[in-house]
């Protein structure tokens, strides 16, 4: 009975998503004010009909129904409790299910911070979204309904794959589809200023905010999947160039260089069509990582058991979603205008470079994961493109990249100076190219990658805190209160904040693939082995029992200089589920400098095992980068001035429009 | 519907246990497997670094996406024997390398090779990044005329866009 | 207008390929073999140890190559099949790959198809054909020429559409 109100929920989520995706955008067109607001209702009711219907679902989870096809497929009677309920996303139809209720959750978040949104503005946005919506509840219901009822009913479950039984796995989808979900708003937004032909500053302003939110979900929750990997997997590894891993990379990387083109639309009215297309692509990059992930089209670990009815949905929704944002994008944006003029040396034309590289990493990232695909299609040869291809493509795109970080915080709008640049950045730039050249030797050994990689690091950290300390000194006249405030601006530091925690990424990459030491080893009880200045000695193995797996678990002292510094127990797990398939369950000793990280192999004999034992460097800085980029994310989203002008927006768009107009003229 | 689903499931299924997994149940009788993890000895460090090298960059055929290196596969055990062996016996690099693919394809490599068919995928990036550079300085230029020139009146801004627009 | 309609230009084409992508078969992969010398290979008869096999016992003749296991349910599924085709008169060829003797004996005795088997306990053999699962079936021509390859167990359809009528043509070579 459950599963058939959850099923009666998610149809009527649909019929009120049909609604919210005509009504309003009717009103908007007629001025009809109670059309326009039933948005608002129509946002709220289908979020709650869609958590009615999610809440069936894992209802079903949680007692078990296997009469659900979906809840057999993913659960059993064994598994915990915690992973039932998170099973709920552990497969194809119940992930979808949470995606959809994320995206009514954005709806309703819109519906709810943007009072003081015009009203047509306000109409269209939920209006877009509602259509979005329509897309994705008819592409759950039609092809993936996860209350489909199996007769007869099965006495167990099949079980959840045992690699999604971890926390790791709990927060990793919902964060990453907050992420994917986010950036339909911004597409929103994007599509509900074409239509009203309002490409203003207001517009920049009123999406920034919401841009930024999506793009930290999307940055947790890629990290999240990297840590997941990390210690999941079992080899320590973090990041694959797997596609389904480029896929949520690829809208990370337009996003980026959509918050970034938005500064300049909002503070100085340039790069308005950009900003318009990096908002509809970054959406597109979204649906098209759905259909890489589950349309079977990619070989990938980490796949949906795929179906290509499936995939033939997801491309139809694709088409309709581009083709209709691009025709409405080639009718309008030939009237927007340019914004203002700039110098070849400012604040707008790094931003540029900044959007150039980020945009053909992106391409890039295209290219490697889509050519297998393009020479199958077409019979030529059947390639693969790994690491070795990513890593010697995209890291050279990266670097200058990485090195403007450092400049473009401090240049000016509109027209600078480079030598002044020069002159107040050449001794942060003496210290970073020393200290870089150096921390490798220390290390022991040097490398140009990893010297150029920490120099790039340190060069980002030193110029964020030259900039601030500039930046204090700058209102120095204006008493000690002043110049904390202005560091402490939120969006201000937020924007240092990413790019110091984007620079302590960088440093913990190059310093994890450089002196990272793997060491495998044969290990009977008592006998020890030493690792990047640590001795792992084995204590014994034996046999543990889980809830639905059992295992083998070694016991591992680790000692330094004969203090005990930790007690290792990694395992090997059989899930009754698939015990031809032995999991590895690796063990962690974390450091603010150094990761001690050991899995069990095979046995070889009756007392010895086979162990694979790293040191891995620096991989907290990896994970506090990631923080640090979210954090600074947050904290330039809250800017008070989001909210502010949002409140007196509707009447001063005009004025701030000419404003930058008047702005560009002024040089000359 | 639900067919193609079950029988996707069905697949995956006698992938699993038919092609590989098996093969983990009978495999510790062959000699030449080396399962991951397993310690080895070699004569030199060159070797060494050219087996943990290849390990790395040659792909386990039977895997979803996986190096050989981490793959718990019967065939990639053997693989790594393969390679071990061969690296023990004095074979280079590229022999290794040509041995696997003559085999199993251009598909173990994870570096794809540099082709007539792969050369989009290896300049391109750096077409595109030649492209974007190219655009940059278009950009900059017109821009810097923007700043340089008068303020214009609206009508002359309005005109000046759409000229520029349509060249 | 161009460097507004450029952009969905651009889509139209992915989505194309996306479409016909769709369409392909992503995981079977083509052998290199195909079209080339068997590889050369030694090793033991499965019933006759003291027979030593070498790619020469694959010429004079059309003939399938088929590589299977007693512990691949895939192989039990087209065991029938292959009985089947022995008694039409194709002549077939077994790899024993990765298996043992014993349990290779028992798992013939529901019919054996196969004119000779090779015993490949270690997949060696198996290496050399670039096996990457069982069963695989390999057609190899008169001068032990591989043609063609098939990964998975084999079925009607594919019997009647591609096995026999590719038999038959390079048997009339």
């Amino acid at each position: 009975m459950i599963p058939e109100i959850g099923q009666f929920a998610l149809i009527l989520a649909l019929c009120l998503a049909v609604a919210q995706g005509v009504l309003p955008l009717v009103g908007a067109a007629r001025g009809q004010e109670r059309l326009m607001r039933s948005g608002t209702f129509l946002a709220t009711g289908q979020f709650v009909f869609l958590a009615i219907s999610y809440a069936a679902l894992t209802w079903a989870f949680v007692t078990s129904d296997f009469s659900v096809q979906y809840v057999t497929q993913n659960s059993s009677l064994a598994l915990p409790m915690q992973y039932k309920v998170t099973a709920v996303w552990g497969g194809h139809e119940g992930s979808l299910l949470l995606w959809v209720l994320i995206l009514a959750a954005w709806g309703v978040a819109v519906a709810a911070f943007s009072k003081a949104l015009p009203r047509e503005m306000l109409a269209r946005v939920l209006a877009v979204l509602g259509l979005v919506s329509v897309g994705f509840i008819a592409f759950t219901v039609f092809t993936s309904n996860p209350f489909e009822r199996m007769i007869p009913m099965p006495a167990d479950g099949t079980d959840l794959n045992p690699l999604l039984q971890d926390p790791g796995m709990i927060a990793h989808p919902p964060l990453l589809y907050m992420g994917y979900v986010g950036f339909a708003v911004v597409f929103a937004f994007a599509i509900a200023a074409l239509i009203g032909g309002r490409l203003d500053a207001a517009w920049a302003r009123w999406s920034r905010p919401w841009t930024t939110v999506a793009w930290v979900f999307l940055t947790l929750g890629i990290g999240m999947g990297s840590w997941w990997a990390y210690y999941e997997l079992g080899w320590g590894g973090w990041w694959f160039w797997d596609p389904v891993e480029n896929a949520s990379f690829m809208p990370w990387l337009t996003g980026t260089a959509l918050i970034h083109s938005l500064a300049v639309t909002e503070k100085r009215g340039g790069f308005k069509t950009w900003t318009l297309m990096l908002a509809i692509l970054t959406f597109a990059l979204t649906i098209l990582g759905a259909f890489l992930v589950r349309s079977g089209v990619i070989t990938s670990v980490h796949a949906f058991a795929t179906d290509p009815e499936r995939g033939v949905f997801i491309l139809g929704m694709l088409a309709v979603t581009l083709l209709a944002s691009f025709a409405l994008y080639a009718i309008r944006a030939p009237k927007v205008g340019l914004g203002g003029g700039f110098g070849w040396y400012s604040r707008e034309s790094l931003l540029l470079a900044n959007n150039a590289l980020l945009a053909v990493a992106c391409a890039a990232v295209m290219i490697g994961t889509l050519y297998p695909l393009v020479l199958d299609t077409f019979s030529m040869s059947k390639i693969s493109v790994g690491p070795p291809y990513f890593d010697a493509v995209f890291t050279p795109l990266m670097l200058p990249l990485l090195f403007l970080i450092g400049i473009g915080p401090t240049v000016a709008w509109k027209q600078s100076d480079p030598v002044q640049t020069y002159r107040q950045l050449r001794y942060v730039l003496v210290v970073s190219v020393l200290l870089g050249a150096v921390w490798p030797l220390a290390m022991g050994a040097w490398s140009p990658l990893t010297a150029l990689a920490l120099m790039l690091g340190i060069w980002i950290i030193l110029t964020a805190a030259l900039d601030m300390r500039n930046r204090m000194a700058r209102r120095k006249g204006r008493g000690g209160a002043a110049m904390v405030r202005g560091v402490m601006q939120p969006s201000y530091l937020g924007m240092h904040m990413a790019h110091v925690g984007l620079a302590l990424v960088v440093i913990a990459i190059a310093m994890v693939t450089t002196y990272e030491v793997e060491r495998d080893a044969r290990m009977a009880p008592g006998e020890a082995v030493s690792v990047g200045g640590y001795q792992f000695t084995m204590l014994n193995v034996g046999p543990v029992e889980g809830a639905n797996y059992d295992a083998d678990r070694a016991n591992i002292v680790v000692t330094r200089n004969g203090r005990e510094v930790a007690m290792l127990t990694p395992e090997k797990r059989r899930y009754f589920s698939q015990p031809e398939m032995p999991m590895i369950q690796a063990s962690l000793n974390r450091g603010p400098f150094r990761d001690l990280y050991v899995s069990l192999g095979e046995p070889l004999d009756e007392h010895a095992w086979i162990v694979r034992l790293y040191y891995k460097p620096f991989m907290f800085w990896m994970w506090t980068g990631c923080i640090l980029m979210a954090l600074g994310g947050f904290l330039a989203a809250s800017d008070r001035r989001y909210r502010l002008k949002a409140r007196e927006s509707s009447g001063t768009s005009q004025r701030v429009d000419t404003a930058a107009g008047k702005a560009a003229g002024e040089v000359g | 519907m639900r067919r193609g689903r079950s029988v996707g499931f069905v697949v995956t299924v006698a992938l699993v246990l038919g092609l590989w997994g098996a093969a983990d149940l009978t495999g510790s009788a062959s000699a030449g497997r080396i399962p991951v993890g397993m310690p080895l000895e070699f004569e030199t460090d060159e070797q060494e670094e050219q087996y943990r090298r290849l390990v790395r960059e040659l792909r386990c055929t039977v895997c979803q996406n996986q190096a050989l290196d981490e793959s718990n596969a019967g065939l990639a055990a053997d693989l790594r024997g393969q390679i071990y062996e061969m690296t023990l016996d004095g074979a280079e690099r590229e022999e290794i390398v040509d041995f696997m693919v003559a085999r199993y394809g251009d598909f173990v490599l994870y570096r794809p090779p540099f082709r007539t068919d792969t050369l989009m995928l290896w300049i391109g990036p750096f077409l595109l990044l030649l492209a974007g550079i190219l655009v940059w300085l278009q950009v900059i230029r017109q821009r810097q005329q923007m700043a340089q020139s008068r303020e214009l009146s609206p009508e002359e801004r309005a005109a000046l866009e759409r000229m520029e627009r349509d060249e | 207008m161009l460097r507004y309609g450029l952009p969905l230009v651009v889509m139209v084409a992915v989505l194309g390929l996306l479409f016909v992508g769709l369409g392909v078969d992503t995981r079977t992969l083509p052998s290199p073999l195909v079209g080339r010398d068997a590889p050369s290979f030694q090793m033991e008869e499965l019933r006759d140890p003291d027979r030593v096999l070498t790619e020469e016992d694959l010429k004079g003749g059309v003939s399938l190559f088929n590589v299977f296991a007693s512990w691949c349910y895939s192989c039990r599924a087209e065991h029938p099949y292959l009985v089947e085709l022995a008694k039409q008169g194709v002549t077939i060829y077994g790899l024993n790959y990765k298996d043992t003797r014993r349990d290779a004996e028992d798992y013939l005795r529901s019919g054996d198809p196969y004119e000779w088997i090779g015993f490949d306990p270690e997949g060696r053999v198996g290496i050399e054909w670039g096996v990457y699962g069982t069963p695989e079936t390999f057609i190899v021509d008169a001068d032990g020429v591989i043609r063609y390859k098939h990964v998975g167990p084999l079925n009607p359809r594919l019997i009647e559409e591609k096995i026999m009528p590719l038999v038959a043509e390079l048997e009339a070579e």
